[in-house]
This record gives structure tokens, sequence and C-alpha cells, in this order.
């Protein structure tokens, strides 16, 4: 429902006349549900800019909170959502902090009294209302991106690839290795090969639980990738229970060398290196 | 004796996953060896891909069953997929019409103790596994 230009006006009045216990009586509210995790100062400032915002919206001659004049307002309303999201906050605590300014200005209402309070605090409620649902859904958005560059980052933090000894890289795999993080092991892997000049990778598949014949390939092609550069690959941690796994399945690492232990397959490198 | 069947529906590369962690808790639930543990685990990997890639998704149906001497678990994959017309071929080591290693089904059938298929071509395809404790 959108404000009468009549509404906005009393409104964008009412807020000039009564900001400073406005903005104290918001905060009060709002800082007894954040339970002091958030200083007063702060909320004050916020609520303070806030304020402003809402009153330039409406004295602008904004009717609805999608209207242009209120695109200060969303911004300031998406810039606190990202903050809050960021800081921990709950979806509700979030929805709140814009929620709270109905009751506060209901107890200014009801002071200055007048014919028209409730027509006029029902036409503001839904102005709020749309306020706080696009400060939830911007909070949601940051939220989903958060999550988004968490998992990538997890993607990244959960492929080193490590420098064992001079010429001897590892890669320590450690869970599920699906197509995504196959890519990106391939690609360390060579990449490190690269860097490092070295001439022998050794894959530990200690950490991953189950090797399917999928796994089995996303390891396959890394190793013919790596000899094509030159390098040597030795699969180690092949436990008993995945040795018998991978007869059963019928799967064949050919003339892959492959050990029980990540120390047999240094020891074997080493006495490879030494020889030559 | 048998007790409440878990429902798995199976429509992405997570359902995968979940399928996978079930089995396992399920099977640690039941006290498999770690090898039978890690056998049943990998052929329901084996056998839910298959239902999501070559059967578009389904579903994974665990349950734990017991006769007068043993127990153990069985596993229902079903889809409503294209089937599989010859299936002598299907189970060839080697085979495959996708881009796999072509061993997930043959190789799933030596990692249990029971395996039954029923499949036609445009009915879909049920496999029931089970695994015994020893």
């Amino acid at each position: 429902m959108a404000l009468s230009a009549d509404e906005a006006s009393r409104f964008a009045t009412l807020l000039e006349e009564n900001r400073d216990e406005l903005v104290a009586s918001w905060t009060d509210r709002v800082a007894a549900t954040l339970r002091g995790r958030l200083s007063h100062a702060e909320l004050e400032r916020q609520h303070g800019e806030l304020g402003k915002g809402l009153h330039a919206a409406l004295s602008g001659g904004g009717r609805l909170l999608t209207d242009e004049q209120s695109a200060e307002l969303r911004a300031q309303l998406s810039e606190l959502s990202s903050s809050r999201a960021r800081q921990g906050f709950s979806a509700t605590e979030t929805a709140v902090s814009v929620f709270a300014l109905k009751d506060a200005v209901f107890g200014i209402l009801d002071r200055v009294g007048g014919d028209a309070i409730l027509r006029d605090y029902v036409a503001f409620t839904s102005f709020v209302d749309d306020a706080a649902l696009f400060t939830f859904d911007s909070y949601v958005r940051v939220r989903e991106s958060l999550i988004a560059d968490q998992a990538e980052q997890l993607l990244e933090l959960s492929t080193p690839v490590v420098k064992l000894w001079e010429g001897v890289v590892a890669v320590p795999l450690v869970g599920t290795l699906d197509s995504a993080r196959a890519q990106v092991v391939m690609e360390r892997l060579l990449q490190t090969l690269v860097d490092t000049s070295s001439p022998y990778a050794i894959i530990d598949i200690t950490g991953v639980p189950a090797v399917d014949t999928q796994v089995a390939q996303h390891i396959l092609k890394t190793v013919v990738a790596a000899r094509l550069m030159g390098a040597d690959c030795i699969i180690s941690g092949i436990r008993p229970q995945i040795a018998q796994t991978i007869v059963a399945l019928g799967i064949e690492f050919g003339d892959i060398a492959t050990k029980a232990s990540l120390a047999d397959a240094l020891r074997y490198v080493l006495s490879k290196s030494n020889g030559r | 004796m048998s007790d409440e069947a878990d429902v798995i529906e199976v429509r992405s590369d997570q359902d995968v996953v979940r399928v996978r962690q079930l089995v396992r808790t399920t099977a640690v639930g039941a006290k498999l060896s770690l090898v039978d543990q890690t056998k049943l685990v990998t052929a329901a990997s084996e056998l839910a891909r298959n239902t999501l890639v070559y059967g578009g998704g389904g579903t994974v149906e665990v349950v734990r069953v017991a006769n007068d001497v043993r127990h153990g678990i069985r596993i229902v994959f079903a889809d409503r997929g294209p089937g599989i017309a010859d299936l002598e071929l299907a189970f060839t080591d080697g085979y495959t019409t996708g881009s796999g290693l072509g061993l997930g089904l043959s190789g799933a059938r030596r990692l249990v103790d029971e395996f039954e298929i029923d499949t036609a071509p445009g009915r879909g395809t049920s496999i029931t596994v089970t695994k015994w404790c020893r």
C-alpha cells in the first residue's frame, strides 16, 4: 500500500520535529534485542542516518520503498544488512532493527495525538514493513554470497600441494573427490610440478574414505597428465579395505607405483632418485 | 524382522554423497567389518551414481534386514529411466555408454553378497543389493 502524498509529508515533518527522541527510543529498543553486541553509540549513529534517509525519501515525494526517491534509503538498508550479516547477527535480529522503528514512531504519535493517528500509523507501518522485508532479502543475499565464497575457499584450502623433499611434491587428498575438486587438484599439481621442476609427485589418498570408479578415474587422469609433463606419480595411502575394494571393482592401476603409506612412497622415491 | 527404511531422493551429486554417508552410518550401526563397510559404501556409490547419470535420478532405500541366522543391510536403487536393453553387455567389464571406466555395475555386483536387477527398456531399472554380516 503506497503512502498518500499527504501522509508522506506528515511523516516527514513528524520525523524532522522529533528526530532526537525517535532515534533515542528506536536505539533503546534495538539495543535490547541485540544484548550489547553492538555499542549504543554505533546503533545511534546507524539509526540517525537511517532516520535521515527515511526523511529524505518521504520529503522528496517517495511513497513506496521501490520509488526512485527511496533509492538512497534502500542503499542504506542494504549496507545495514550486509554489515549485520558479516558480523554474524541472525536474520531476525537484522529485521528487528527496522521493525523497532514502528514502536518508536507509535510512542511519538501516541504523545502527539491527533485525529488521524491510527490511519497514519497503519499507512506508515506498511512502509516500514516493506523496508524490513527489503532488509531481510539483502541479508539473505549477503549470506548466500558469503557461503559461496567460503565454498570456493574450502575447495582451494582442501587441496594443498606440498613440497615433501627436493624434487618431490605431494598432494594429500582428504574427503570426497568429486569432479570439481579433481579438476583443482590436477591444475595445482601440474602447476607445482612446473614451478618446482620436480620429477616426482606423490598422491596420498589416506583421507579418502572410499575409492569408487569415479575417484579412480580422476586419479588415473591426474597421473597420466603428470606423466605427460615428465613427472613420475606414486599413489600412497592404500589401506587394506581400499585395496580389496579396488580389486573387487576390477580397477587396474597398471604400472603406476602404489604404496600403503606416504612414508613408504617417500622412501621409494628417494631410493629411486639416489640410484641414478 | 526389519527396521524402518531410510529413503534418499537422488537428484544431484550431493545426493550421491548423502547416500554414501547414510550407507556408511548404517553399516557401522550393523557392525559390518571395516572391509565390508568400505565395499558396501563403494557399491552404493557406484549404483547411486548410475541411478543419477543413466536413470536420470531416482530413489535409494537403505534398510537393515535379518533372517534366522544372520543380519545385514539391503539397499534398493530405483529409477524410471530408459532401462537396460542388453544386460550381458552392461555387465561386461569395461563396457560403458557414458564416459566412466565401465566397471561400476559389474564391480558393484562383486562387492556385495546378493545382487538382483529388474530392468526392461522403457520401464526403468531397480537394483537390490544385500550385504550380510559375517
